[in-house]
């Protein structure tokens, strides 16, 4: 079971006050659900985030080794992106190894963290050829209730960003801050029924035919998209996406920056 | 554990542990009933450093279906620790420790829910332990019983679970990371309170026959002690405050008490909305 059947009367409730600019929430098209931060929720790792966007709930937490670097980029760290759906937070997650909506939403994670530059991966090098720091960024959903993409995003570059390199534990020298360069932010909208509406619910996805998530940067530009599920979207929808994604990536980041501990 | 030769001294002159505890006394707990949005009953419980989240779904569909009884149900519990709950990184997924207490608190679980009323479904109990200080077992059966119970699901009691175990030739309850690791012994216990019942009992390393009674004895006040706080929770979330009940419900209270007969005003509950 990988989709919830949705009652014909939900669907239709869904769809008719999209019309309206209403969402069955109380929220317009172009609203977020309220975020919550909570940054080093756990003390077992190097840096961790609680974040709740409406519902949804998820833990990411960051741990640190040393180990090898790849041959063909010596003086890099490493890091690796991983996603737990985990039974718990949903009806329809199962457990067992990684299946492909574990893999297609640490991958979209692990994207924007990288092709963003949000990591200065020359500074968890160790010793050249021989030793650097091997990141792992493990993202425990929790409550699933939509827009995991998002969530799990945030609670990444909110974990990176309060993590501390534990190189004391490892006789590598003294505990340095996770050295961020920048806070790539995704931003996830579907199509339902014609209009572009933002951060959909658990319901509202099982409505949707098209999914698209566009992460940027501080200064303006794009690092990742991905576009999912059956549907499509138009050439307007596209440049509609990406105006919204930019704003709703200046206030998310704000909320990263002050999130308390 | 199995007393691995250590120079740190875990008790002191006093006899006061590492945090400055006496031998019975516990770490602090709190636990919070209904947590979770989307599972049908779940609770969160801090217990000193280990964090732990329970959630119930079900009775639903049994999966896989050879495991369904047609007399009963059955309680399939599936325990696992975060990758960064623990300070070496975890690999993520079932090993065999996770493999192994999974079952045991399925069994304990199985004892005290009323199986018999729902024949061929599956109670599907899971425990996450997203930061752990030894004594998860414990944490992820007691939290369990409280998020079986805010689902809703039949039970003759709810579990509590604590471990005892053995430092310095002092027994102690509740023992922390460093206590595990370098303790001459570990006995982890649950019980049903309201009847003495042993459901969940394991032990390593040693210990003579008067220091298991011991530690069996001081376990099983700690669980009741733990079993307090979990009816705490449960009061907690679902209790209502008088102001809150409705002069028609306050009438109808008021009829009763004086013997008269009233209609049953109509029950809200969200849970069974949803479900």
């Amino acid at each position: 079971m990988t989709k919830k059947l949705l009652s014909d009367i939900t669907i239709d409730h869904i769809r008719s006050m999209i019309e309206k600019d209403k969402r069955v929430d109380g929220r317009t098209r172009e609203e977020f659900r309220p975020i919550k931060i909570q940054k080093n929720y756990v003390a077992t790792a190097e840096g961790s985030a609680l974040v709740t966007l409406g519902d949804t709930k998820l833990l990411v937490g960051v741990k640190c080794l040393v180990g090898e670097p790849y041959k063909d980029t010596p003086n890099s760290g490493v890091l690796t992106t991983n996603a737990e759906l985990i039974p718990m937070a949903n009806e329809t997650f199962e457990s067992g190894p990684p299946n492909e909506r574990s893999i297609e939403v640490a991958r979209v994670v692990d994207r924007g963290i990288r092709e963003g530059q949000a990591i200065d991966f020359d500074k968890l090098c160790i010793t050249p050829e021989e030793e650097v720091w091997k990141t792992f960024v493990d993202i425990h959903v929790l409550d699933y209730d939509g827009n995991l993409f998002d969530a799990a995003n945030m609670g990444a570059v909110a974990a990176l960003k309060s993590a501390i390199i534990p190189a004391s534990r490892f006789d590598k020298g003294e505990d340095f801050p996770f050295p961020m360069k920048h806070m790539p932010i995704s931003t996830t909208f579907v199509k339902l029924d014609g209009y572009l509406v933002v951060d959909p619910n658990y319901d509202e996805e099982n409505v949707a035919r098209s999914r698209l998530t566009i992460a940027t940067l501080e200064n303006g530009r794009l690092c990742a998209m991905q576009k999912g599920l059956g549907g499509s979207f138009s050439r307007a929808d596209v440049e509609k996406a990406i105006e919204l994604s930019l704003r709703f990536g200046n206030l998310i980041r704000d909320q990263i920056e002050s999130a308390g501990e | 554990m199995g007393g691995t030769p250590t120079d740190i001294q875990l008790l002191d002159a006093n006899g006061l542990r590492l945090d400055g505890r006496r031998p019975d006394e516990l770490r602090p707990i709190t636990i919070k009933a209904d947590a979770l949005k989307r599972a049908d009953g779940s609770a969160y419980l801090e217990w000193g450093g280990n964090k732990v989240l329970a959630a119930v779904y079900g009775p639903r569909e049994c999966h896989p279906r050879h495991r369904q009884d047609p007399m009963k149900a059955v309680v399939q519990c599936k325990y696992n620790m975060a990758s960064f709950s623990v300070s070496d990184r975890k690999r993520p997924g079932p090993d065999r420790r996770s493999q192994e207490i999974s079952k045991i608190i399925s069994e304990a679980l199985e004892h005290v829910v009323l199986t018999q009323y729902f024949p061929r479904t599956s109670v599907d109990v899971f425990i996450e332990v997203l930061q752990a200080d030894a004594g998860t077992r414990c944490a992820g059966l007691t939290a369990a019983s409280v998020a079986l119970a805010d689902a809703g699901v039949p039970m003759r009691d709810m579990i509590a679970s604590c471990a005892a175990g053995k430092i310095d030739d002092t027994i102690i309850i509740d023992l922390r990371k460093e206590e595990d690791n370098c303790g001459q012994a570990d006995l982890p216990l649950g019980i049903i309170p309201r009847t003495g019942e042993i459901v969940l009992l394991q032990m390593d390393g040693d210990l003579s026959i008067e220091e298991f009674y011991t530690a069996l004895t001081m376990a099983t006040e700690a669980c009741h002690k733990i079993s307090a706080l979990q009816k705490e929770a449960l009061r907690k979330r679902y209790s209502v405050a008088p102001e809150e009940v409705s002069d028609e419900v306050e009438e109808a209270i008021d009829a009763i008490a004086h013997g008269e007969e009233v209609d049953e005003p109509e029950e809200h509950d969200e849970k069974q909305e949803e479900s």
